[in-house]
């Protein structure tokens, strides 16, 4: 990996953090926020999305106008998702639940709510929003976070459709709440961004009321350095890529600096002209060429070596062209940086370069597909082209696996931002604001498990982050001792899910009366796993205890260990003491579960000193 | 500080020094827009006016329209709808335009399939249409046929356009589809009906069809719109796009979508069947009255001196007992009363039971399978026209406009 000075860089970077929220209901209406298989869907819906003006800036009007009806999106529906999810009925009010989790939030980093939030429709026509709209609201302002930075929002918005293949949808997702935090551009170095987003993950789980697992929380990152420009990267999933996101994009600004320098002591130059090219591949074997109804070229002076130069890891400076090209529609593009090759001849290129009056400096770039797409995929190349002579392009892109980037679009403006109609205003009282408790900070909660409980600080970091931490919490309160408790919630349960015991069939009742069992003597603390099993399956937790692990008493362990001891009297003769090891594994397949390995050891060697 | 919309202003809120452009105040609380594009409200008091920036506006390039000789002529009528409303992205306002640069820029398909005229009798929310507009929109249709338009679409509210469709159904006689056609969702979202259905509607206005219509979408999906005869339509849900269902009959056409190809039912009435003809009078002093169970008698009272009730009454057409009395007094003292179901599918039948006979003898009509509705319009139509008893009784029972057509198939 390559590294730099990034503050010498002038390296700044800010997150947004998008977080689902565990509430019951979606944001605006009042179907279960519940995610579904989408083999489960149970209807469907066709929809077109149509917009006034083009989402992708310099493209010509038969694209716009491509835009406009040529995608029929289809949504799937299920028994939980109704009329809002797609848009076939006014939006139920703001979700009460959402707000005041969003306010918790704002509360714990110190920020100032809105006295009335005020939900927004902010336009996204990709067909992941069946309305074409996404709903947002801000709702506090300017907070502080340790780790030297500053958070600039927090809003509530509607989650999006799922995407299930390019233009078929999902509507279960579609309106469950997200936060979205939005920190200051205040991060000056890969780590930080980690820290930060790390900081701001641990805050929201402190709620104990954000949803959990893939898919749940979401990053984007926005970059610059100096004499670059913004670049917003969407969709970082996993936390421990975001410090590579930054790295490779931080690369890849410099790289097209330096190709900028380098075109401009070139004196490069991008005329725009197109050629039909077609007749040069007549008897082409390459299979992309062969099947296209028109093969356009066009010449870029100057940019030799340059548009196929790696610019992050995996990509070339030819990759973003081919990004923007792929906007109409065509697979991608050839660059004679590139070629010979994919079954493209020297002497193919030859011709084209000779035909097209391009010499060793310069670079012919070539597209194939039918007239209309590679119309405007030769457009958008050129657009691309001379933009590189300005540097960095404010840009959203995607991330890609390796943390890696890909153009998706040019960054939005406010200019798609307008208000819904639909939803009043809803104030926020001072009192409201002053009765919200915030919760303890997971981090706290951890040193405060090490301090009273005597946990060591692998398990605290382990328990806090546990989704059985609210039993566990549970059960303390109830006078379980800290450490069983942890050890059954963090130990026995993760095994009973190991073995496909599904944990939702064991309530957290029946955990917390077998705790109490075995604390009271009733039932060994070797069975606590056989007893939950027996409870998933179905059993009455008395049965359980009583079929799996019968009280047995110190009498009946004794005389069971003297049958085994007699039974093997030549061998413990002949090993004497270091025979207890061995024998402490016979007695403890007999009575496993049944009483405590401790007094089953404490016996056997009373037994064991009787006997030699 | 007196603020108005447009305003940029200085905020101090939350610690943070803001810039906006002020929207609106209400109770010592201004909303602002910041250049996030999110508004936010803050007390008034923390505002105060910022010295006016210089701020770049996109240029726009308007390349003038042509509309294709070629084509045939369609004539849009507006009574208000918002077929062609463009929103303000800073304030949220929708307004509607009207010109065919207007409508055209906004639905660009709509010039493939035809010229256009445009027309605007009034500008209203569509609760607020009377019957004095509907003769006023008579008038005007009668006036777009006239002057050559191969068809006529009338842009309106869904919430009484099926009134407003009936209303003139009974008064023009037309030689070319007249289309009503409204949006369900409104039209400042990408995902609006609107441009669908008026698509559908144009393509209709060239088609073969010779009467009033609904158009609208078939089903929630946007795949095809449905051709309502606009005497047996009713729109059946609040907000979904497939709210208007013809009644106890098919609809006489659909168009598919995008393609355009409008297909016409065995029934539908071809174009040039009829000529061209306006009977624009209405007695608009009639009423309707949706009887329930405990209705206060004095009631029918109220439409003492009205020239016709029509009553949405229980089952087959009854109500109950202690009103017959009242309504027997009502027509004695000239109010033409007809009788139509709540039930809104199956006929009226007032000879099966005693209230019904009792209603009979007291001189109400029975409307048939007529919608209320529809009903009432049709009274006010035929009162307007005719003045004998004899003759209203008549034409309220013959099937004018297909506001009697009833799909015997569809009863199994």
């Amino acid at each position: 990996m390559i590294d730099f000075d990034y503050e010498a860089l002038g390296l700044k970077a800010g997150i947004e953090i998008h977080q689902q929220l565990n509430t019951k209901e979606k944001l605006f209406s009042y179907t279960p926020a519940i995610i579904r298989d989408s083999d489960e869907h149970t209807g469907e819906v066709k929809r077109f999305l149509r917009v006034a003006t083009s989402e992708m800036g310099d493209v010509d009007s038969a694209a716009k106008e491509e835009l406009l009806t040529s995608k029929l999106f289809t949504y799937y529906t299920y028994d939980t998702t109704g009329l809002v999810e797609i848009d076939e009925q006014p939006p139920a009010p703001l979700n009460p639940d959402a707000l005041d989790l969003a306010l918790t939030i704002a509360k714990m980093f110190d920020m100032t709510p809105l006295p009335q939030i005020h939900t927004m429709r902010k336009m996204i026509v990709d067909g992941s929003v069946t309305s074409g709209f996404q709903r947002t609201a801000l709702v506090a302002l300017n907070g502080s976070i340790d780790l030297a930075c500053r958070i600039d929002t927090i809003a509530v918005e509607e989650d999006a459709c799922q995407r299930i293949t390019d233009q078929v949808f999902s509507v279960d997702r579609l309106g469950i709440p997200l936060i979205e935090i939005t920190t200051a551009p205040c991060m000056r170095t890969p780590e930080q961004v980690h820290d930060v987003a790390q900081h701001i993950g641990m805050t929201l789980r402190s709620t104990g009321r954000v949803k959990r697992g893939l898919g749940t929380i979401r990053q984007d990152v926005n970059v610059s350095i100096h004499d670059g420009a913004r670049v917003e990267i969407k969709g970082v999933q996993e936390l421990d890529l975001i410090s590579d996101v930054v790295r490779h994009e931080v690369q890849r600004q410099l790289s097209l600096l330096a190709i900028k320098n380098e075109l401009i002591a070139r004196n490069a130059q991008v005329n725009g002209e197109v050629y039909d090219v077609t007749p040069i591949f007549a008897g082409t074997q390459s299979q992309v060429l062969k099947k296209a109804k028109i093969i356009l070229g066009t010449v870029l002076h100057g940019f030799a070596e340059l548009v196929g130069m790696e610019i992050q890891p995996g990509r070339r400076f030819g990759s973003e062209m081919s990004d923007y090209a792929k906007k109409c529609g065509v697979g991608g593009l050839f660059h004679t940086d590139e070629l010979p090759a994919y079954g493209v001849t020297t002497e193919e290129v030859s011709i084209l370069k000779e035909n097209l009056g391009a010499g060793e400096q310069d670079v012919v770039i070539i597209v194939a597909a039918t007239e209309r797409k590679s119309r405007c995929a030769m457009r958008m190349v050129i657009h691309r082209a001379k933009m590189a002579m300005g540097g960095v392009p404010e840009e959203t892109r995607k991330v890609l696996e390796g943390g890696s980037t890909a153009y998706m679009r040019p960054l939005s403006g406010a200019a798609r931002m307008y208000p819904e109609t639909d939803i009043l205003p809803v104030p926020v009282t001072l009192e409201y604001w002053d009765s919200i408790v915030t919760p303890e900070l997971l981090v706290d909660k951890a040193k405060r498990f090490v301090s009273e409980y005597g946990f060591d600080a692998g398990l605290a970091h382990q328990m806090v982050f546990s989704e059985k931490l609210p039993l566990f919490e549970r059960a303390v309160a109830e006078g379980i001792r800290p450490a069983f408790a942890a050890r059954t919630v963090l130990a026995s349960l993760k095994e009973l899910s190991r073995a496909g015991i599904s944990l939702e069939a064991i309530p957290d009742d029946s955990v917390i009366a077998v705790m109490r069992a075995i604390e009271a003597g009733h039932a060994a603390k070797e069975a606590v796993s056989e007893i939950l099993s027996a409870c998933a399956r179905g059993m009455v937790l008395d049965e359980a205890i009583a079929t799996i692990a019968p009280v047995f008493s110190r009498e009946e362990l004794r005389v069971l260990i003297r049958m085994i001891v007699s039974e093997r009297a030549d061998f413990i003769k002949l090993r004497g003491k270091t025979a207890l090891d061995p024998i402490m594994g016979v007695v403890m397949k007999e009575v496993r579960g049944r009483i405590d390995g401790k007094v089953v050891s404490e016996v056997l060697d009373e037994e064991l000193g009787r006997f030699v | 500080m007196i603020f108005s919309n447009n305003d940029p202003v200085n905020m101090e809120f939350a610690g943070l020094d803001l810039h906006g452009i002020y929207i609106s105040g209400s109770d010592g609380n201004a909303v602002v827009k910041l250049s996030s594009g999110y508004n936010i409200c803050v007390p008034e008091s923390l505002c105060t006016i910022a010295p006016e920036r210089s701020v770049a506006q996109p240029c726009h390039t308007v390349k003038p329209l042509k509309q294709d000789a070629n084509l045939p002529l369609l004539s849009i009528i507006s009574t208000g709808g918002t077929i062609a409303s463009t929103v303000d992205y800073r304030t949220g306002a929708v307004s509607s335009k009207f010109t065919t640069e207007d409508i055209i820029r906004s639905i660009p398909e709509l010039a493939g399939i035809a010229r256009y005229r445009t027309a605007q009798p009034f500008n209203i929310l569509s609760e607020n249409m009377n019957p004095a507009m509907w003769q006023e929109l008579a008038r005007a249709i009668r006036d777009e046929i006239v002057a050559g338009a191969t068809g006529v679409i009338v842009t309106h509210g869904t919430d009484t356009m099926l009134y407003s469709a009936a209303a003139i159904s009974f008064m023009l006689t037309v030689p070319v589809p007249v289309i009503f056609v409204g949006a369900q969702r409104s039209a400042d979202r990408p995902s609006s009906d609107n441009a669908m259905n008026v698509i559908c509607s144009a393509k209709t206005g060239v088609s073969d069809l010779g009467e009033v219509v609904v158009c609208m979408h078939a089903t929630s999906d946007d795949v095809e719109c449905a051709l309502h005869r606009a005497t047996r339509v009713r729109k059946n849900h609040t907000s979904r796009r497939d709210a208007f269902q013809s009644v106890e009959r098919a609809p006489v056409g659909m168009v598919s979508y995008p393609d355009g190809t409008v297909f016409l039912g065995m029934d539908a009435i071809p174009r040039g069947t009829h000529e061209l003809s306006l009977f624009d009078r209405l007695e608009s002093h009639c009423g309707l009255l949706q009887y329930y169970p405990g209705i206060d008698p004095a009631v029918f009272d109220a439409f003492r001196g009205y020239a016709g009730l029509v009553i949405a009454g229980t089952g087959l057409g009854h109500v109950g007992t202690d009103c017959i009395a009242k309504i027997a007094a009502l027509i004695s003292a000239g109010t033409f009363v007809v009788m139509t179901s709540q039930c809104q599918a199956g006929y009226v039948c007032d000879r099966v039971y005693e209230t019904g006979r009792d209603l009979l003898d007291a001189g109400v009509v029975e409307g048939g399978c007529m919608l209320p509705e529809v009903a009432l319009v049709k009274l006010m139509w035929v009162l307007g026209n005719v003045t004998r008893r004899e003759d209203a009784m008549r034409m309220m029972q013959m099937n004018l406009k297909g506001e009697l057509d009833y799909d015997l198939g569809r009863e199994m």
